[in-house]
Formats: C-alpha cells, sequence, structure tokens
C-alpha cells in the first residue's frame, strides 16, 4: 500500500492519538484514592449516642442524589415565601426541622472540608453556598 | 420509514443498555468494561484505518474548488484564502472550513418565484445549527474529562464554571446541554421538514441523530433528574483508564444505558459518515493549493509512456520530407 503525502497525514495522526489516549497516559502510574467524606463530627457523634443512630432529615441514598436540589428548594421556600419549616418524607413522625444550612446543615457536618469539599473536589463541582453564606470555622484537625 | 427503522433501532439500543444495566454482576462488567473497551479500540483503530485507506488514494488532478480570484498577474487582486496559492493560505482555508464551517455558510437555498424566475436566498440556519451541534459536543466532551482526571485541571473547571454561568437550579444547568438537544432536534426536524432535505435521507442520516439525542437525554436524565451514584461513576471511569477495572454496585441502570449508547457511537464512527472527523483534513477540494499554473500537479497513477518527438520524426522522415518539399527544422 503506497501512501501518498505521509508527512502530514501521520503527524494528524499522532494527534488524534495524542487527544483520544490522553485520559490513559496522563494517568498512567498514578495512584487513584477515591473520597471518604467523614460523618464524624462531635455533634453527630453525640445524636448517635443519644440515639443510637446516625441519620439525616432524609435517608442516606436520598441525601447523596438530591441534597443539591433540597438546599435550592429550601433556598427558594426561606427568601421567597419566608418559610423555614421542612417536613421529612423519611421520617414523618419527627418535628418539622428548620430549613437552615448555616444553622441546621453545618450544625452536624461542620467539617465542610472532609464532608462537602471532599467530593466536591473529586468532581470539579463547585456549588456557590458560600457566596453568600459564612462558612463554618474550621480549626485544623489535632487529635488522631 | 427510514427514520422510523433508526428510531426503533435506538429504542432497542437503549432497551439492551437498561437491560445489561440492570442483570448481575458479570453482565454489568461485559456492558461496563468490556464493551467500551472494544469500542474504544474499534473507534481508534478503525479510524486510523479509514485514514490509511484515503492516504493510499492518489490524487491525480489538482481538484481545489475556490471562490475567489486566483493568483495572477500583480494587478489583479488575489483572494488569498478563498483561492489559496501557498501553504499557509492553504491553512487558513482549512482552519476556517473546520473551525468555522465556511463552506456550509454559503448554503443557500433556491426557489422559483412566478414565471419561472429562479431566486437564491440565504440559508443560514443549517450552519448555525450545525456549529452550535459540534462545538457544544466537543464542549461537553471536553467537560468530561473531570470523570478522566483525578485533579481535576483549571481548564476543565473553568469550561464547567462558563457553561454553567447561567446558574439555573440544582445541579447547575449547563448551556451546551440545552444547545446540543436543541440543535440536534432541530438537525433532525429539517431532515424531516424539508422535502428535498427528506428525500435524501436515509437511514445512516437519522440513525447518528437519534443516537447522539439518546446520548445527551440519557445524560441530562442522570444529571438533573434520576440521579446516578457520580462517585462510583468516577470510579468506574478512573478504573477503565488505569486498566483496573471496577464496577460499583451503586450505579445505576440509566448509567449503563448512556454508556452502552456511548460505546454504540464509537463503534459506529469509523463505519459510518461520522468519520468526516477525519476525511475533513484530507478533502483534496479543499486542501490542495490552487497554484496549477505555476507548479505541475503530476498525477501519481503516471507511468512512463513512450513518447515519439517532432525531433524523432523528422529523423526517421526527413529524405521523404525533403523530396516532398516539406519544411524541415534540421538540414
Amino acid at each position: 500500500m503506497k501512501i501518498y503525502n505521509g508527512g502530514p497525514i501521520f503527524l494528524g495522526i499522532l494527534v488524534f492519538l495524542a487527544i483520544a489516549l490522553f485520559p490513559f497516559y496522563n494517568n498512567f502510574g498514578k495512584v487513584n484514592a477515591k473520597p471518604e467524606p467523614k460523618v464524624d463530627t462531635p455533634a453527630i457523634q453525640e445524636y448517635e449516642k443519644a440515639n443510637g443512630k446516625k441519620e439525616c432529615i432524609e435517608s442516606k441514598e436520598w441525601m447523596r442524589g438530591e441534597h443539591m436540589q433540597i438546599l435550592n428548594q429550601w433556598r427558594d421556600s426561606v427568601v421567597r415565601d419566608y418559610n423555614r419549616t421542612y417536613k421529612s418524607n423519611s421520617h414523618p413522625n419527627a418535628a418539622p426541622f428548620n430549613m437552615s444550612l448555616q444553622s441546621g446543615c453545618m450544625k452536624c457536618h461542620s467539617n465542610k472540608k472532609k464532608f462537602c469539599d471532599e467530593c466536591h473536589n473529586y468532581l470539579s463541582v463547585k456549588p456557590y453556598c458560600w457566596d453568600c453564606h459564612i462558612q463554618p470555622e474550621e480549626k485544623e484537625e489535632v487529635k488522631s | 420509514m427510514t427514520a422510523i427503522i433508526s428510531f426503533i433501532a435506538v429504542l432497542l439500543l437503549v432497551a439492551i443498555g437498561y437491560v445489561g444495566g440492570s442483570a448481575g454482576p458479570s453482565v454489568r462488567f461485559l456492558f461496563g468494561v468490556v464493551i467500551p473497551y472494544a469500542a474504544f479500540i474499534f473507534f481508534v483503530g478503525g479510524l486510523i484505518a479509514r485514514i490509511m485507506k484515503w492516504a493510499s488514494s492518489p490524487v491525480p488532478f489538482n481538484i481545489v474548488t475556490t471562490t475567489g480570484q486566483q493568483k495572477t498577474l500583480p494587478w489583479i487582486k488575489h483572494s488569498k484564502i478563498e483561492s489559496p496559492y501557498s501553504a499557509f493560505g492553504v491553512v487558513i482555508r482549512m482552519a476556517l472550513e473546520i473551525l468555522a464551517f465556511r463552506s456550509l455558510f454559503r448554503n443557500l437555498k433556491t426557489q422559483l418565484h412566478e414565471g419561472g424566475r429562479v431566486a437564491y436566498g440565504e440559508a443560514k440556519w443549517l450552519w448555525m445549527a450545525g456549529l452550535a451541534f459540534h462545538y457544544s459536543f466537543a464542549i461537553i466532551l471536553f467537560r468530561h474529562l473531570r470523570f478522566f482526571i483525578e485533579k481535576v485541571p483549571v481548564a476543565v473547571q473553568m469550561t464547567d464554571m462558563l457553561d454553567s454561568f447561567l446558574q439555573i437550579g440544582a445541579p447547575l444547568l449547563y448551556a451546551t446541554d440545552v444547545v446540543l438537544l436543541g440543535a440536534v432536534t432541530y438537525l433532525f426536524i429539517r431532515r424531516v421538514a424539508i422535502p428535498q432535505v427528506r428525500y435524501i435521507s436515509l437511514a445512516a442520516d437519522y440513525f447518528p441523530l437519534f443516537l447522539i439525542f439518546g446520548i445527551g437525554a440519557t445524560g441530562v436524565l442522570m444529571r438533573y433528574f434520576t440521579k446516578t451514584d457520580i462517585i462510583s461513576v468516577k470510579m468506574l471511569a478512573m478504573g477503565l483508564i488505569s486498566f483496573k477495572p471496577v464496577v460499583p454496585d451503586t450505579i445505576g441502570a440509566m448509567f449503563f444505558v448512556h454508556l452502552f449508547l456511548l460505546s454504540v457511537l464509537f463503534a459506529y464512527f469509523p463505519l459510518s459518515k461520522l468519520v468526516h472527523m477525519g476525511g475533513v483534513f484530507l478533502s483534496p477540494t479543499r486542501n490542495l493549493p490552487n497554484n496549477s499554473r505555476a507548479v505541475r500537479h503530476v498525477n501519481p497513477w503516471n507511468y512512463p509512456v513512450h513518447v515519439h518527438t517532432y525531433e524523432e520524426y523528422e529523423n526517421d522522415f526527413r529524405d521523404k520530407m525533403k523530396e516532398a518539399g516539406l519544411p524541415v527544422e534540421k538540414e
């Protein structure tokens, strides 16, 4: 098989290979750590001691997929309707929760770096919560 | 009819992906690891094979098509890009063709007016939708790098941020998601609604449209509606590229539909009109310089032909020519 104008064509194929195989060689020899969000803040441990289990306002699986949507709905509800009471679907008998990021969610999950950022950074998700809200102050962990 | 067949074919693929994703671990391994690997190898190998096939076809004539004044006498203005003379002009022309779809920009619509008068009007919608489609697809592909690099590079983060700058909903709506699905829908409607285009549309034209729509739609469903465990998806992606494949149990069937349709697209790529990705670079009507007056284009097919020149002819017949009183060049 005779190849005409081989020079530019092989150069083009090399460029194509460089782009198509980029993820493979870029990751070559690297060790990939998976994110491990921590739910072991003092507030959560206290709750676990008192109630015998860790639980959020909804089930863990549901929260994993839908937490961003619930935060969005809460914001609209609080800002537009001045409604701060949230009735949980998975805990129908529980008292209504107070819709609040800073004094609700972050009261238990006071470890933003190890809870929020762990997965968000892994997937380059940049929520704009903290453009307006005040981030919880985190001391550098000394223990363990 | 061809459109319906293509639509049913894509629906079948969706069903296969869904069944595969809902099945046991070994079937999920097949759909999550084996098929994507096979499709990727086929994509890369197939595309290179197609390019080599094109590269082995000679270009017998300088068949460049131009839309500007050729380089000629110094007092006639030369159109350097539309009728390129130098390699640099060709590069600029190709870049405009590939990045801005310049020849599609010249698309015209022909209309027959009363009294048989023909009129040509501008038709930019195809160009616009084509450009919107290709660029959103490119951006979406680039954004997906966040699943394939552990420490997501700044360029990908910036793309992500700009793409979601409207800050609609949560997770933030990507503009390219809307543009891609809108453009694909337009390209489909165009094929169906314009009779002349419908007449020349084949199953091979509809199938990629439905397939790409399916990939976009499953992606949109996963991101905004049904949700999937995106951490596990990244673990699957990282496993694939580091050759330590894992298929976490927490990945939903919808993801397998997305991945299976994508695998089909990759495998289908080198076999179909989609290879224009590589082919556009090898279009002789675009990538040749219009210098046929200055540089002789030698047909690579040419084989040495024995030529009987006039000089030789005269040598053979000089005496007879003189006898007959014909003029000769050499006495």
